[in-house]
């Protein structure tokens, strides 16, 4: 191999040289900005997580499994995965290559930060070695591969369907000239490389091109022009790509080492919800996932159109989007990179100004508190939505009366709110005052146990609440332990149930498999076709705040809809807000965990 | 004054004309199902602030129509959504009280 040019530069480099060099330029200002918005004790444990050798290891791990290889898409959807990991991991490779190939034959080169891109252009083969006729395959195999990603691209782009994706996002201005940059970057490539394949060499694609093409162009004009173009739309690419969802690239790498180091959104948009929100690529997975997209009009509310209006920063539509949202979770279960779209839209909820605030101190707890001598080990607390539903409490109730067991309601007549639909209003203050009130009532009791049936409460009481020397439980966690232990005989029925996972007991709390195996023991069992971790919102969630109730009307039907699909003779849920929206629309009874079970527990 | 155990009860009228109903008339620009409300009282059956403070949310519509004070029962719901869920005329009452929350002038 030896240089064709002493200099070593031509003109054609420059579009890509400053693309290059401004977005590099922009991601360094970004970086900068980004750990300086971080809270302090943030920004500390996400530097020492960068020098801790275990996160780093992990870090690269991630970022290779997720950026380059794709390998949850994979899992997912193989040909999306396969789309997306051949142009990631084989432009990463592209890339890899052209470094190595400077390094052998030119290393003086390496410092010009286009040579390895435009590596062709500036070398002559000479006489041929193995180790450049292997470099120049990989090449070569690595482009292929590329072109092969960007036809699936192209397809997709055309029929999505084919993909399994239903919708997908509409494109903004700026994504679409960076998408029809990327497309033409490598088809220009190849063009390029052929044009100069029997100068510099190549492999199995760009040779015989460069032998086709050579049957009836005579000379080398069209050369030059073409290397302008395929640095043209590198350039083009780079330049549009802060303003687009290529946005994602360099912010997921930033991404995973800050959620390896444990960092949490803090803000609603500065520091890690600003990285989040730069790291959506906007493929639109949750638009299919989205409950309230069985409405077209609330396409445009999916957590993918909230990320791209807090890019923009349109506060109106922020508003919007976030006070819609039911917060069932499920964006965020299906998010290839992790975004928490609930989570986004309860700090932008809380970052709002209120002229007036609820004050729960001068709550006076003392007509409910334990009377002197209390002996119950065991607490229920059916909790204040319970209340439209006292077929959960009273079957609770006669569950454990039927086990034997001595407990206390406490909130029989009177009780609190547990807090949770307070902080999904974004009102944290409120909800704490009033988890301190209810701690102070329970911790009042001495027990041991407190036993939980609605999973609005049990999510709560999980994450916030600091009871201690108190287990919170399910009851059907409970009721499954009084059945392992024999305090409680089930007798199969013939019923056939599908179970309707609620949003805040499965992806609030990860509980899947025990109600399961609970029902299996009561009833026959079915499965609907989206279940456990993708299980569709009943649409009665408290977390929206503005859908009315005649907007979640369809919400429920499509939900229901899934479970009818089961072919089960019954609905069974676990969550007194699901068993009231169901009940009203359903065609078939729909009965509470606690219900099934009191009727088989002998 | 002789003492007969009763007396006359303070007059309640309230004079639209004079009153300021413009807390009312800003909750209905923002909440328009607010003129849906027929003081059912389903709301005030199932609140879970209500033994605790007094709260109903149809004393609460009723009081802004009149022009009264209301941040009292204000500050003591709990968000709890049941009111939404019950309420026949499908008012969102939760979204209501958040919005008279947000436009409440404290001065």
């Amino acid at each position: 191999m030896r240089e064709r040019f002493v200099t070593g530069f031509d003109p054609f480099v420059l579009p890509f040289l400053a693309g290059m060099i401004f977005v590099l330029c922009y991601c360094a200002f970004g970086i900068v900005r980004i750990l300086a918005q971080l809270p302090r004790e943030d920004r500390r444990r996400f530097l020492l997580s960068l020098i801790t050798p275990a996160t780093a290891l992990k870090n690269i791990r991630d970022i290779f499994a997720d950026c380059l290889l794709h390998v949850k898409l994979w899992r997912r959807n193989p040909l999306l995965g396969f789309m997306h990991s051949s142009i990631a991991f084989g432009w990463f490779m592209l890339i890899v290559l052209g470094h190595i190939e400077v390094m052998v034959y030119c290393p003086d080169r390496i410092r010009l930060f286009y040579y390895p891109i435009f590596f062709n252009y500036f070398v002559a083969a000479g006489e041929s070695t193995i180790g450049g006729a292997v470099l120049f395959f990989l090449m070569d195999f690595f482009l292929l591969l590329i072109l092969v990603g960007i036809g699936l691209a192209i397809v997709k782009r055309i029929r999505s369907r084919i993909f399994g994706l239903r919708r997908t996002t509409r494109p903004s201005l700026t994504d679409r000239i960076g998408l029809y940059s990327l497309w033409a970057i490598f088809p220009l490539r190849l063009l390029a490389e052929s044009f100069t394949a029997h100068i510099s060499g190549g492999s199995f694609l760009t040779i015989p091109a460069n032998w086709i093409f050579r049957q009836f162009l005579g000379n080398d004009l069209n050369m030059l022009p073409t290397w302008w173009a395929y640095s043209i739309a590198l350039g083009v690419f780079l330049f549009v790509l802060p303003f687009s969802r290529y946005m994602h690239i360099p912010a997921e790498m930033m991404l995973i080492p800050m959620r390896n180091a444990g960092l949490r959104i803090r803000h609603p948009r500065k520091g890690f919800a600003r990285l989040e929100v730069l790291s959506c690529p906007e493929c639109g997975v949750c638009i299919d996932a989205c409950p309230m997209s069985v409405k077209k009009a609330n396409i445009k509310d999916c957590t993918v159109y909230l990320n791209r209006q807090l890019r923009r920063g349109n506060e109106r539509r922020i508003e919007e989007i976030s006070d819609k949202c039911l917060l069932c979770g499920k964006c965020e279960a299906v998010c290839q990179v992790g975004v928490e779209g609930p989570l986004l839209r309860m700090e932008q909820r809380a970052s709002r100004r209120y002229g007036l605030s609820p004050d729960f101190s001068g709550i006076d707890l003392s007509k409910l508190q334990a009377p002197a001598a209390s002996s119950q080990k065991v607490l229920y607390f059916s909790g204040c939505m319970t209340r439209l539903t006292p077929a959960i409490s009273k079957s609770v109730c006669s569950v454990l009366s039927k086990a034997g067991v001595d407990y206390r309601w406490i909130d029989q007549d009177e009780g609190l709110c547990c807090g949770r639909p307070l902080q999904t209003a974004g009102r944290y203050e409120q909800a704490r005052q009033l988890m301190r009130k209810n701690e102070e009532l329970i911790l009042s009791y001495g027990a041991d146990t407190l036993i939980l049936s609605c999973p609005i409460c049990y999510k709560v009481f999980k994450d916030e609440y600091k009871l201690p020397g108190v287990r919170v439980v399910n009851y059907m966690e409970y009721f499954a332990e009084l059945i392992a232990a024999g305090r409680l005989q089930i007798e199969k029925s013939d019923i056939c149930y599908v179970y309707h996972d609620p949003c805040e007991l499965g992806r609030g709390c990860g509980v899947y498999e025990g109600p399961r195996k609970l029902l299996g023991k009561a009833a026959g069992i079915a499965e609907a076709p989206a279940n456990r971790a993708e299980s569709i919102c009943c649409g009665g969630s408290l977390g929206s705040l503005s859908l009315d109730f005649a907007q979640r009307e369809e919400i429920t039907l499509k939900s229901l809809q899934n479970l009818y699909d089961s072919r089960a003779d019954a609905i069974a849920t676990a969550c007194p807000l699901c068993l009231n929206t169901f009940a009203r629309y359903s065609d078939r009874p729909v009965r509470d965990m606690a219900e099934i079970l009191d009727a088989a527990a002998r | 004054m002789i003492d007969f155990g009763f007396g006359l009860a303070r007059s309640s009228a309230v004079e639209l004309d004079k009153v300021d109903l413009s807390l009312y008339k800003e909750l209905e620009r923002l909440e328009p199902g607010i003129r849906k409300c027929i003081a059912c009282g389903s709301c005030s059956a199932t609140c879970t602030a209500g033994p605790w403070s007094g709260m109903s949310v149809r004393k609460l519509i009723l009081n802004l129509q009149r022009g009264k004070d209301v941040s009292g029962m204000l500050s003591a719901c709990m968000l709890c959504g049941k009111c939404s869920i019950v309420c026949p005329r499908g008012i969102n009452t939760r979204q209501l009280i958040l919005s008279l929350c947000r436009i409440y002038d404290n001065k």
